[in-house]
C-alpha cells in the first residue's frame, strides 16, 4: 500500500514537472521585458563597488541583506534556547593536529582575501563567513569542544555584530540626512566594506555556533579523555 | 561547435541529476548525506558554467560544505544509536 | 535560449524529485535531504533564468536572491537539526524507563552504555565509521 502511494505521489509530481515545464518554456518563448540587469549594471558605478552580485546585495537591496542576517540571527537564538551544547570530540592525534594548525590560520586568511576580493570580483561577505565557519567546524571536530569561539559574553556581542553594525549604519545615515542604507557618493566603498567585515566575523561566529549546536558556556565542560558530562535538565 | 557544448550541458545536468537521485534514494544516512554533498559540489559546478560564480563559491563553501558537516553529525548520531539499539535489542533476546 | 529552458527544466525536475522525497520518506533525515535538494532544485530556476548566453554578463539580481536563500537554507537545516536532537533527548528518558522496568532490580547497579555519539568515548575521527 505504500509503495502504491509512493506510485501515485510519483505520478502526480510528474505531472506538476511537466506543468511547471511548460510554463518556463512559455515564458521563455515571450519577448524578454526590461529587466533589472540593464538598470543594475548602469549605474554600478555609483555603487562603490564593481561586483555586480555584491553591488545589489549590499547596495540596491541592502535591506535584504539586513533581514538575512536577522534570520540568521534568529536560527542561532532558536539553537540556543534548545539547551547546552554537546560535548565535544576528542582531541585528535599529532597528525591531524598539526593539519589542524596549517588548515586553520589558512582558512582564515583565505577568508579575509574573499572578502576584499568581494568588491570587484566573485566573493564578498557569505564566501569568507563560511570560510571562518570552515575553520571553526575543523576545530571543533579536531576535539576544541569551543570550536576556538570566545566565552559566552563574547560570542554574543559577536554574533549581533553583523546586523547591529548594519542597522547602525543604516540609522546613522537616516539621521544625516540620507535615507536608510542610501550611501552618500563617495563613501559607498568604505561603509560597505564596514558592513561587510562586521557581516564577515558574524556569519562565521554563528554558523560556528550553530554546529557547535547549543548554548556556550553554561556546562559544556569537556574533560580532556573524551568522556563527558551528561547532559543536565 | 554547439553541439559539442549540448553534450557538455547534457552530461552536466545527467550527473547532476543522478546524483540527487542517488542521495534521495539512499537509505542509510551516512552514504545519503555523502551523496548530498557530492551532489551540491557538483551544483556548484553546474553554477559556474552558469557564469555564477559568486553563487557557485557560496554553494560550495555554505550548501555543500557546512550543511553536509551539520547533517554528518546528524547520521552519525543516528548510526550510533541504531547500533545501541541493536546492542539493548540482542542483550534482551 | 535553449541552454536556460535545459537547465531551468532540469531545476524543475530536482524540485520535482526533492518533494517527491520530502513526501514519500520518513527518517528525518531523508526528509532534510529531499526538501535541501528541492531547494537547491529552485536556486538552480533562478540561476538559469539569470543566464543570458555567453556573451552578455548574466542578471545579478537573482544571483543575489540566490546567495540570500542558500545562507537562509543551512541556517533552517542547522535549526531543525537541533530540534531532532532535543527531541531525541526527550525521547530517550523514556527507552531508560521501559529497559529499567522490564529488568527491575538487575540493571540498577551498572547503568547500560546508553547512547548517543557524544557521549560514548570519540572515535580516533569524527566522522569515521566504527563497527
Amino acid at each position: 500500500m505504500k509503495r502504491d502511494l509512493a506510485l501515485l505521489l510519483g505520478i502526480l509530481l510528474a505531472l506538476l514537472a511537466a506543468l511547471l515545464l511548460w510554463a518556463l518554456h512559455a515564458t521563455l518563448a515571450l519577448e524578454p521585458g526590461p529587466r533589472l540587469a540593464e538598470l543594475a549594471s548602469a549605474r554600478l558605478e555609483q555603487t562603490g563597488v564593481s561586483n555586480p552580485v555584491t553591488a545589489v546585495l549590499l547596495n540596491y537591496r541592502a535591506y535584504d541583506t539586513l533581514l538575512e542576517l536577522a534570520v540568521l540571527l534568529a536560527a542561532l537564538l532558536g539553537i540556543w534556547s534548545l539547551g547546552p551544547a554537546p560535548a565535544g570530540y576528542q582531541r585528535s592525534g599529532p597528525a591531524l593536529a598539526a593539519l589542524v594548525d596549517w588548515i586553520v590560520p589558512l582558512a582564515i586568511l583565505a577568508g579575509g582575501y574573499m572578502l576584499w576580493v568581494g568588491g570587484h570580483a566573485p566573493g564578498g561577505a557569505f564566501q569568507a563567513g563560511a570560510l571562518l565557519g570552515a575553520a571553526g567546524v575543523i576545530l571543533r571536530l579536531s576535539g576544541e569542544p569551543s570550536a576556538g569561539l570566545p566565552g559566552e559574553p563574547a560570542q554574543r556581542w559577536l554574533v549581533v555584530l553583523g546586523a547591529g553594525v548594519f542597522a547602525l549604519v543604516g540609522g546613522g545615515l537616516l539621521a544625516s540626512g540620507f535615507g536608510f542604507l542610501t550611501y552618500p557618493p563617495g563613501q559607498a566603498k568604505w561603509l560597505i566594506l564596514l558592513i561587510e567585515s562586521a557581516a564577515t566575523v558574524a556569519i562565521g561566529v554563528t554558523l560556528t555556533a550553530a554546529y557547535v549546536g547549543g548554548r556556550p558556556g553554561s556546562g559544556t565542560a569537556h574533560n580532556g579523555t573524551g568522556q563527558s558530562r551528561t547532559v543536565q535538565r | 561547435m554547439p553541439t559539442l557544448l549540448l553534450l557538455f550541458d547534457l552530461v552536466l545536468l545527467a550527473t547532476l541529476i543522478v546524483l540527487a537521485l542517488a542521495a534521495v534514494l539512499s537509505p542509510e544516512p551516512r552514504r545519503a548525506v555523502m551523496l548530498f554533498i557530492a551532489f551540491g559540489l557538483w551544483l556548484a559546478l553546474v553554477w559556474a558554467r552558469l557564469r555564477a560564480p559568486d553563487i557557485a563559491l557560496a554553494e560550495a563553501a555554505i550548501g555543500a560544505g557546512m550543511g553536509g558537516a551539520l547533517m554528518l553529525a546528524a547520521a552519525r548520531r543516528a548510526a550510533h544509536r541504531d547500533e545501541a539499539a541493536g546492542r539493548d535489542g540482542d542483550k534482551r533476546a | 535560449m535553449s541552454a536556460q529552458f535545459l537547465y531551468g527544466g532540469a531545476g524543475i525536475l530536482l524540485f520535482a524529485l526533492g518533494l517527491w522525497s520530502l513526501l514519500v520518506h520518513e527518517a528525518l533525515l531523508r526528509k532534510l535531504i529531499a526538501i535541501n535538494i528541492a531547494g537547491g532544485g529552485v536556486f538552480h530556476v533562478f540561476i538559469a533564468i539569470a543566464y543570458r548566453g555567453d556573451t552578455a554578463p548574466p542578471d545579478p539580481v537573482p544571483h543575489a536572491l540566490v546567495l540570500t536563500g542558500i545562507v537562509v537554507a543551512v541556517s533552517a537545516t542547522a535549526l531543525v537539526l537541533a530540534l531532532h536532537r532535543r527531541l531525541e533527548q526527550a525521547e530517550e528518558p523514556a527507552a531508560d524507563a521501559e529497559v529499567l522496568s522490564e529488568s527491575a532490580s538487575a540493571s540498577s547497579a551498572a547503568p547500560p552504555p546508553r547512547t548517543p555519539a557524544e557521549r560514548t568515548p570519540g572515535t580516533p575521527h569524527p566522522e569515521t565509521p566504527h563497527g
